[in-house]
């Protein structure tokens, strides 16, 4: 594909031109602000506005740059920055606050003190302060796809050059297109999308139909709420995705490629295509890439929410401007995709590790996971958890290393109860189930599913019942309508579930319950359907005493569901010369006795919360009860 | 959702100078309804009859895609947008309790908007701010640990506003009237 021009060569001169933009800012001290969604929902763009403004106050404008880079994955201690200056090692400051700038520019930027109390980690090995690798978190984690998210310009493609980004392409193109394809196929890279079908054989069945248009896309439209690893690579580092898309094109012999990003993430989108437009100008996308003869363009197309639409077929539907329903397989993709042509549909993290397997080859990538599931696993882990955040860990870790050590556990020393993988189509794993390793085929063994990564923590103050029933909603409310069983049978045992959070329901319901999510587990075309069912299932195996509690009792155990509880002011608890419930209560429910001791109008209660959380520590006069009783009522019944 | 006063014109203007620029191709439907919904803030009746007839497919071909996908609406946005995130997060904190807040305060359910176009209501999948739950995004700006109490606390900044600019109306009108004098 040479015969032109040596791609290393023109690679090199870029690759010069990035170093030398590099060399020229080294003197200066950097201040890296991390400005994903995330961190700008946390204050981002206000932190950087204030380093900007004491910078200057400080006369520092010169000598120091305030860059924007993009999500680091420690959501809990956004927002965050990175200070790089010279003599000292990078150090990491979270939680950031206009005080805490003023210190760092006048200590650290204008003086000469890192102000290590207020650090979280360096950044670098040093003999002063601890790296993020000496926390219990950076010894299981094993950063690959998110390994420069947060620390290179997102919005600079020579930042991303400068790390020998691109160079996986140059000498790719100076292979024959085979030799991406033998690389990815020995690496056997599985599809992270969630069923974890290998990348390569996917790529091989396109070129096998020998067709004259092959259509590459990449399938950004995550839907799992609760999962974000996908929007934080786009728009932490866009290039590593358009650069493994290339290289995809190369080998399968595409020339159009499109990026599906849903439409909620609008940074994203306008990452990716300044991204795209700064690798036109450096003719990394477009004609004759680095001066061979091989064509490839990308497009963006915006996803407008529909979680069926993560199903390949759906996808390709929705883009060529119809309903985003599933239609049923063979022909699959590979055969009969876009526009009728061979189309090859990866997830956004299986295109992000194809520059490092062809750069770095198979066996490295082999050498880190399961020798079944190579390679890294991104979660985003949410929930009742310390350490909130994106975190990739190599395949074989164990659910528990990651609750408990990367997690560092759950708060304020509540009990763990269940952990949540996959989203709507994963299921819940008891304590029991924590020492699974996470690979594509022992979860599902243990009944959820890698999906697209969501993991969230519960603890022994949620209800398994309420869980499920919330997946189930949002998986009744996406189902397309296209098969009966999807769209009635989940209608149907969301209604079940519902009466059971009520409190209603006899010894039949749950046997039901389990038939109706069989039959809709088979009769449904797509996965959406097929797995619809998984987090009640897996409740209703792992924690049946919680059904049965809330049918047999009327008792929510956790105190969450909210027909079955009922707030409670202890009389002996409640000091009476505090007014904070009753003026925390937005319905104005409590009320003050003639003895003093406040009361709750229970018609007037909505169940807020509010009262409990406001009532203060010292007196913590109020409680739930479940079953919804008043004491006075027991009492008179009891006699 | 009645039309207000020369919305019908802008409608129509809107709708003519996308269609305009576009090919009618079945496949360019969505990325016009995405732009018409950008400039409008929602999806008019008569914009989605009129882009029927742009692209040449039958109306009800569009309506079937922006009532199936979440990203239209069909209704217009208020002066004060809410949208309350329903992710797994934020609903084990108590997204609902929040929600509900805002409907007995907006007097609205969710997914409408109130006559007077003041106020809007929406719950969302997911903003990816799980750190923050329960989240709200308040006319684009998210806030997190959003508490009934502070429910109380937002819809009282948008009294606040709606008083100023009706009171900078009346004192606009005030004005008019002594110059006119």
């Amino acid at each position: 594909m040479s015969e032109t021009a040596n791609p290393r060569k023109i690679y090199d001169h870029l690759y010069q031109e990035a170093c030398a933009k590099a060399d020229l800012k080294q003197n200066k001290a950097k201040v890296m602000v991390g400005t994903a969604t995330c961190g700008v929902a946390a204050g981002a763009r206000q932190i950087k506005s204030d380093f900007v403004r004491e910078i200057e106050a400080s006369g520092l404008s010169e000598a120091v740059d305030v860059i924007e880079v993009g999500c680091m994955g420690h959501c809990y201690a956004e927002p965050m920055a990175i200070i790089d200056k010279p003599g000292h090692p990078p150090v990491c400051y979270g939680k950031l606050d206009e005080g805490l700038v003023h210190r760092l520019v006048e200590d650290f930027l204008a003086g000469d003190d890192p102000s290590y109390e207020y650090a979280m980690a360096a950044l670098e090995r040093n003999d002063i302060f601890p790296t993020f690798e000496d926390f219990p978190r950076g010894v299981y984690e094993h950063k690959l796809i998110l390994e420069q998210c947060g620390f290179i310009d997102a919005r600079d493609i020579d930042s991303y050059i400068v790390r020998e980004g691109y160079k996986a392409l140059a000498e790719a193109l100076d292979n024959q297109p085979e030799s991406v394809l033998e690389e990815v196929k020995a690496a056997n890279l599985r599809g992270r999308g969630g069923a974890g079908f290998p990348a390569g054989l996917k790529w091989e069945a396109c070129i096998k139909q020998k067709s004259d248009e092959i259509y590459i896309i990449c399938n950004a439209d995550e839907g799992d709420p609760g999962a974000f690893m996908d929007r934080s690579i786009l728009e932490s580092d866009p290039h590593l995705v358009i650069e493994g898309m290339i290289l995809c094109a190369y080998a399968t012999g595409a020339r159009n490629g499109y990026l599906y990003i849903r439409a909620e993430y609008p940074l994203a989108v306008t990452h990716v295509q300044e991204a795209i437009n700064q690798a036109r100008e450096k003719n990394l996308l477009g004609k004759s890439i680095l001066g061979t003869s091989f064509d490839f363009d990308l497009e963006i197309f915006q996803g407008s929410g529909a979680f069926v639409c993560g199903e390949a077929t759906a996808l390709v539907n929705s883009m060529e401007g119809k309903m985003g329903m599933p239609e049923s397989r063979p022909p699959r993709l590979a055969e009969k995709g876009y526009r009728g042509k061979p189309t090859v549909l990866n997830n956004v993290k299986t295109f992000a590790y194809v520059p490092l397997i062809v750069r770095r080859g198979a066996d490295w990538f082999k050498g880190i996971g399961t020798p079944d599931s190579p390679g890294t696993a991104v979660f985003s882990l949410v929930g009742k958890v310390v350490n909130t955040g994106l975190v990739e860990v190599p395949m074989g870790t164990t659910l528990r290393q990651l609750v408990y050590d990367v997690g560092d556990g759950l708060p304020d020393g509540k009990a763990f109860k269940a952990v949540q993988i996959g989203g709507p189509s994963g299921g819940c794993l008891p304590e029991s189930a924590l020492d699974v390793p996470i690979d594509f085929d022992s979860l599902q063994d243990a009944g959820a599913i890698m999906g697209s990564g969501g993991l969230v923590v519960m603890s022994e103050d949620d209800c398994m019942v309420s869980v499920a029933r919330y997946f189930l909603e949002f998986t009744q409310h996406e189902s397309c309508g296209k098969c009966t069983f999807c769209r009635l049978g989940t209608k149907h045992m969301l209604d079940i579930l519902t009466d059971i959070t009520r409190g209603k329901g006899d010894e039949n319901t749950l046997k039901l319950l389990e038939e109706l999510a069989e039959d809709v587990r088979d009769g449904s075309l797509c996965n959406l359907g097929r797995t619809a069912p998984n987090p009640v299932l897996t409740t209703l195996k792992y924690f049946r005493d919680e059904y049965k509690a809330h049918i047999e009792e009327g008792r929510c155990p956790a105190l969450v569901c909210r027909d079955l509880i009922l707030y409670y002011i202890e009389p002996p608890k409640c000091s009476k010369l505090c007014n904070v419930c009753v003026g925390s209560c937005p319905t104005e429910a409590i009320f003050t006795r003639d003895d003093g001791l406040k009361e709750i109008d229970q018609e007037k209660c909505v169940k807020c919360d509010n009262c409990l959380k406001a009532c203060p520590p010292e007196y913590n006069a109020i409680v739930k009860l479940s079953p919804p009783v008043l004491p006075q009522e027991k009492a008179r019944k009891a006699k | 959702m009645q039309l207000l006063e020369g919305e019908r014109e802008e409608i129509l203007a809107c709708v003519g100078e996308i269609l305009k620029d576009t090919a009618p191709k079945r496949e360019n439907l969505i990325p016009v309804l995405q732009k018409v919904q950008a400039r409008l803030g929602y999806l008019p009746a008569l914009a989605m009859e009129k882009i029927a007839e742009g692209i040449h497919v039958a109306a009800a071909d569009v309506y079937g895609l922006a009532t199936f996908y979440n990203q239209f609406r069909l209704n217009p946005p208020g002066k004060h947008q809410v949208k309350v995130c329903m992710g797994t997060a934020c609903y084990m904190v108590g997204g609902g309790i929040t929600l509900e807040s805002f409907e007995r305060r907006m007097n609205i359910k969710e997914g409408e908007t109130s006559p007077d176009r003041l106020y809007s209501l929406e719950r969302v999948a997911c903003v990816g701010c799980c750190t923050m739950a329960p989240v709200v995004v308040v006319n684009d700006n998210v806030e997190g640990k959003v508490t009934p109490t502070r429910v109380d606390g937002i819809m009282l900044t948008f009294e606040d506003q709606n008083d100023e600019s009706s009171h900078k109306k009346g004192q606009d009108q005030l004005k008019q009237e002594e110059d006119q004098q």
